[in-house]
Parts: C-alpha cells; structure tokens; sequence
C-alpha cells in the first residue's frame, strides 16, 4: 500500500433523493490506493446509487467525490466537467457491472473488447494492442484461441472475466464493482475471487465494491460500510463488523447468514 | 510488545432488545519479546474474546493496545484502519480455531499469502508454504489441493502453518493443538519455542495441559478481570 500522497478518494456528505425517497444520505468515507472497501446492506439500501454517485454517472444533490488524479491532484468528481469525467473513465477506473452484457460490447470480438479500451486512451498499434488484449485474457483464464470469437458465444463466467479484463487492462488505480459475482455458479464465483484477490494486490488497486454476499465481503474487503435506507449504519475493519457488528442493522445482517 | 491497558468490553444483542452482557473491566497485562504468555481460565470465561479484542476483530469500548510496530508503539484501539492493516501484515500473527480461506485456493497458496503480501516473491514463498506445510505432516500429494476438503486436523495445520510462515514479531494462537495428535502437537511446540527463541511474543490459548506447560512463561488469569455481571 502506497503510503505518499494521502487518499485516493475523499466522499464527503453525499446526499441523493429521488422523489421523496432519499436514496443516499450523508455518506462520507476515505479510500486508500490498495484498499478494497466492501458496501453491503439489502436491496434499496442504496448501494448502487452510491456507486453511480462515485463514478460521475448520477450527480448527486449534495456533497463531494474528491478524486486525488495521476499528476493532476485533487479533482472533485461532482464539479468536473463531462469530457473530463469521460477521460477518467476510461484511463484511471474501471467500472464492472453486475451483468456482463452492461459492460462489454457483444457484437465484437473478446480481444477488440478488451484492445478497444487501449485504443481509447491512444495506443495505435495494432500488434501491440492484440498482444496486450491476449496477455490480459491469459491472465483472467480465457484460452488465447478465443481471442477472436464474440463475447455471446462465452459463458457467464469467462464474460464476467473478460469484462474484467477490459477494464483492468488499461491500469486503472479505482475500480468500482456492482456485484461482481452476483449472478455466477458457486464454482466460478470462487475462482473469479481468487482471481480478483490476486489482481488487487498485484496492481494495488483500490476498489468499492457493492455487494449482499457478506461472504465475498470477508474474503475480497479490508473494510466495510453497512448501509440502511441510505445510510451508513457501520464502517469498520471486514472482520469487526463481521465478528464484532455495532449497530442494530449490521447485527440482524450478520445473524441472517446461513452458516455453510 | 504487547500491553493492554484498562480494556472494557460489552456485547450488546441489539436483536434481543438491547440485552447488554458486559465482560471485561479494566483487563490489562503484557507481553514481553521472547516469552509466551498464556491465558488461563475455565471455559467461557472469555479467553478467545480476549485474544479477538487484541486482534481487533472484536471492538473494545474502552481501553488500549499497544503493539511495538516498526519501532514505534501503536494503539490499535485509536489506530486508523490503514496502520491496524499493516500491523497485521507485519507484525501480528494471528492463528485462529479454524481455517478460513477462499474455496478452491490450494493449501500452498493458502499459506503463501501472508508472504505476498509482504512482497515476497510468488516461488520464493511457495517453497517457504511447501516446506512448512510438509513439516505439519500434510502429504505432498495434498500440497496442492484446496484444504476445503481436508480432514479438521489438516486444516488446523494448514492454518498454522499460514501462522507461521511469516516471522511475526507478535503472534496470537487461540487452541491451535485442539485437533492434532501427539506427533503434530510436538511441531507446534518446536515452531512455539522456535519463535520465542528468535525474540518473538506469543499469547495464547491451550486446553493441552501437556503442550501449555511445556510453551508457557506465564499465566494471565483472564477471570479476575472479568466485570461484574
């Protein structure tokens, strides 16, 4: 964990309604390079909105995303404009959506899928994209023989994998997971956790990732936020809010596990 | 290298209207480098919630621990969440009643880990996981399966061995000799005296009177700091 420089991100009383319904209300937090932060709580607790929030694509109705960029210091993401916003996007973080489909391309082949991203932030050769987009496809496990076919014809493993692979292959610093591993078979979800794990050491990736799987939380999070009907009820150490929960919610989250 | 000051503890079941049972008041002692300091008390008096609330798995309402990391003492109480990640990267073993890891992860691996991330290089810590795991008794030809499968002696020594495979200045061991028969019970004596021998401060917890006595320097009665009920 780099240790100069301070937070990558800095969220600061982020608030956001719909209608009367306030989804997000009052959350604030840091987040390290190297450090994954789970975000857990049921379903309308306002996980996704928060994700959206802190990736620019929802402005909120109040508060501040403080993105500490490459060379550039510290930019909010509520204020900057669109194209920067954009640039972002696709240089310094990746964005893994729950459903594979949201976040590849099916029309075009695994390797455009992933060499697409490079080309985006301005590599040119077309030998050196295919290399990288291969080398990126060994290391999520996908055959270098289906290099050329369309994401359609994979499973929802690989294109989970791959969807990963096109964004970590332009080596981002923040990646943001909307249930990475929410709609997988057991066995591949294990496997793609281990190959996450792997991924956030190596490259000392910070990541938020919303789950409702407390168990990929203990396995893939350094800490936790639990939320409830927008708000953060605890933020702790993974396995203090897992062992240890403060707040009414987190215990009647944690006493709901079935235990395997 | 370990002291625990004025340390309060009480869980309250919020799921069983607000029901508060309260466990320690004022609990302190220390570890010094080169000993290992054992609790001592009848079951249930609260010995693993001790060792967790040093960990910090378990949070303390009041009190202090403090650890000497990288020449320095840190409260882990106060500590921000970044340097209680580094003290347990490098400093605090913790090796708990039972194994849990990623489905799938081979035993190797398993144990390779806490290397990785101290920047040990990937073969460099697979031979250092290897030799440990062979020295607990894991078959070679086990080495590389996921321990999911293993019986519960093997998995407390696949775990022990993830204790051990780093050189913590500060380990925690909650009953690692509770599953094992008397041959593995004898190497888990060795790897305790082994650190002690090259400087490092154990606390731990063992029903085995035979293994408590021969790895204790002291006793900490974990009853007289209990709270009043």
């Amino acid at each position: 964990m780099s240790v100069t420089g301070g937070p990558l991100l800095q969220v600061r009383g982020l608030s956001k309604h719909f209608g009367r319904i306030l989804a997000v209300d009052d959350v604030a937090f840091d987040l390290w390079p190297g450090e994954v932060l789970a975000i857990v709580g049921e379903s309308g607790s306002g996980k996704s909105t928060l994700l959206s929030l802190l990736a620019g694509r929802l402005a909120p109705d109040r508060g501040a995303v403080l993105y500490r960029a490459k060379d550039r210091g510290v930019e909010d993401v509520v204020t900057m404009d669109e194209p920067r916003r954009r640039v972002l996007a696709r240089t310094e973080w990746g964005f893994v959506h729950q459903s594979p489909r949201d976040g590849l391309r099916l029309k075009v082949s695994a390797g455009a899928n992933v060499g697409e991203r490079l080309m985006a932030v301005g590599h040119r050769h077309y030998g050196n994209i295919r290399e990288r987009a291969l080398d990126w496809m060994t290391r999520v496990e996908i055959a270098a023989d289906r290099i050329d076919d369309l994401p359609a014809t994979f499973s929802g493993g690989m294109q989970q994998r791959l969807q990963i692979a096109r964004n970590l292959v332009t080596e981002p610093r923040l990646v943001y997971m909307d249930e990475p591993t929410g709609g997988l078979d057991v066995s591949v979800q294990a496997r793609l956790l281990d190959l996450l794990r792997g991924l956030v050491t190596e490259l000392s990736l910070a990541v938020v990732i919303v789950t409702h799987d407390l168990a990929v939380a203990r396995l893939l999070a350094h800490r936790m936020m639990v939320m409830q009907r927008g708000r953060v009820v605890e933020l702790g150490l993974t396995d203090q809010v897992l062992d240890d929960p403060q707040a009414p919610y987190s215990q009647l989250l944690v006493s709901s596990i079935l235990q395997g | 290298m370990l002291r625990v000051t004025g340390l309060d503890k009480t869980f309250t079941l919020h799921l069983q209207g607000g029901r508060t049972i309260p466990v320690f008041h004022q609990a302190g002692f220390a570890v010094r480098a080169g000993e290992c300091v054992v609790l001592a008390g009848a079951s249930g008096v609260g010995k693993s919630t001790l060792l967790r609330l040093v960990y910090g798995n378990y949070k303390a309402a009041a009190g202090e621990v403090w650890v000497r990391h990288r020449d320095a003492e840190v409260d882990l109480v106060t500590a921000d969440p970044r340097t209680v990640f580094a003290v347990r990267r490098e400093t605090m073993g913790y090796v708990s009643q039972f194994l849990r890891c990623l489905p799938r992860v081979p035993a190797v691996d398993v144990v390779a880990e806490p290397l990785l991330a101290l920047g040990v290089a990937r073969d460099e810590a697979r031979v250092r996981a290897r030799v440990l795991l062979q020295r607990l008794r894991i078959p070679s030809s086990h080495l590389d399966l996921a321990p999911a499968t293993f019986s519960g002696g093997e998995q407390q020594r696949v775990n022990i061995a993830r204790g051990f495979a780093h050189p913590y200045p500060l380990l925690l061991l909650d009953e690692p000799t509770a599953s094992l028969d008397a041959a593995n019970r004898a190497t888990v004596v060795e790897l305790i005296q082994e650190a002690k021998a090259r400087g490092a401060a154990l606390l731990g917890i063992f029903h085995d009177a035979d293994v408590r006595d021969r790895v204790a320097d002291r006793f900490v009665d974990v009853e007289a700091m209990r709270a009043a009920a």
